[in-house]
């Protein structure tokens, strides 16, 4: 019984997916993305259009999508927040190639997310990227090294000062500009396809692209650090032999 | 539908990964490998909702390239030059927040794991009704 309703349900679903989209059928972009290919060059100077419209004609929405990205790290660093009374163990430590060449790759991958970040408005790539190739290197030290540990401090700051200046930003926007987060006449445009260009989408991408480095790089320490825990506990569990 | 055109490909495989992560949330009992099926679903959506803006024959919408500097009157000529940017733009943001939703479901999974020692759904038996 419970078989059949699956299928039913797959299969009405992937008659309505198959049926319904209007696929294939746009010859062409619709109004508003015409306007923005045709204008967005002049009216951002951002050459990525992507770019152009994550940050400043949909600017709002990913202060938003910032936000929920927080809230979700915020909720799972509460879930998986440490008991009182829960002892570390002490993990195997890896070996000496591992932790080495972890150290040696970590400066470079931070490096190259700074650069996908900082280039957001020119190439493929931006904010969020940046941050999750940041997270990535952040990742493996944490990996590499288990006795290594993050300095929550120093990351909330970061975090908090990155979110504000977002924030900061879209009043200048709404000061100067005319409305929240606009870019217009808050920096000056520059020259097409520099890296000093595009007003103020760069210095809202490099602002994200902290935000998320550090709040990615945090969940990954509290998830590295729970799975410590964990381990503690089965070991405890099978030795009772309750697992 | 006419031949195996690309865009045909890419609805069929987006179809598939939506229709294989579905059948992964109905049909596991493994909490990982639910969520693991919930991932394929979101996959699914940003390989639709990205080739929905994509048109044959054009390429990526950054403008970077001198040809695209042409006098005002030519303006309008760079839509047809480039693929739409809006679904991009969007999938941009479905795939963070697809990040986010996967790590709380995780942090979730691995709560319940240490509390029941289970990873079995149909252990955790006092939601239902």
């Amino acid at each position: 019984m419970k078989q059949i309703f699956s299928l039913a349900l797959l299969a009405i679903t992937g008659w309505l997916l198959w049926s319904l989209v209007p696929y294939g059928q746009a010859t062409e972009p619709g109004p508003v993305s015409s306007h923005y290919i045709a204008h967005g060059l002049q009216e951002n100077g951002g050459s990525n259009l992507v770019t152009s419209i994550v940050v400043n004609y949909r600017g709002f929405d990913t202060l938003g999508e910032v936000t929920v990205l927080f809230l979700s790290v915020a909720g799972a660093g509460f879930v998986l927040r440490r008991r009182s009374g829960q002892r570390r163990v002490a993990p195997r430590p890896s070996s000496e190639f591992v932790q080495t060449g972890a150290r040696m790759l970590f400066a470079p991958m931070v490096l190259f997310g700074v650069y996908i970040f900082v280039h957001g408005h020119l190439t493929p790539g931006g904010g969020f990227q940046g941050g999750a190739v940041i997270a990535s290197a952040v990742l493996m030290l944490l990996l590499a090294d288990r006795d290594h540990h993050l300095p929550h401090g120093f990351m909330g700051w970061l975090e908090s000062l990155a979110g504000f200046g977002y924030v900061l930003t879209g009043f200048l926007g709404l000061a100067i500009g005319g409305s929240f987060l606009a870019n217009k006449g808050v920096l000056p445009l520059g020259q097409w396809n520099r890296l000093f260009s595009a007003g103020v989408i760069p210095i809202i991408y490099t602002l994200v692209g902290l935000k998320v480095g550090t709040e990615l790089s945090t969940l990954l320490d509290v998830m590295v650090d729970s799975g410590r825990d964990h381990g503690e506990a089965d070991a405890h569990g099978q030795k009772g032999g309750a697992a | 539908m006419n031949g195996l055109t690309p865009s045909t490909l890419y609805l069929a495989t987006a179809i598939l990964l939506i229709l294989m992560g579905l059948a992964a949330v109905l049909v596991k009992r493994n909490l990982l490998k639910m969520v693991l099926g919930l991932s394929l679903v979101d996959t699914g959506i940003h390989l639709l909702i990205a080739a929905l803006g994509a048109h044959p024959g054009r390429t990526a919408p950054i403008l970077d390239d001198a040809k695209y500097l042409a006098d005002p009157h030519t303006l309008l000529a760079r839509v047809n030059l480039v693929v739409d940017p809006v679904p991009q733009a969007l999938v941009l943001t479905a795939i963070v927040i697809g990040v986010g939703v996967t790590a709380l479901m995780l942090s979730y999974v691995v709560r319940l794991y240490a509390r029941r020692g289970s990873l079995d759904i149909g252990e955790i038996g006092r939601l239902k009704w």
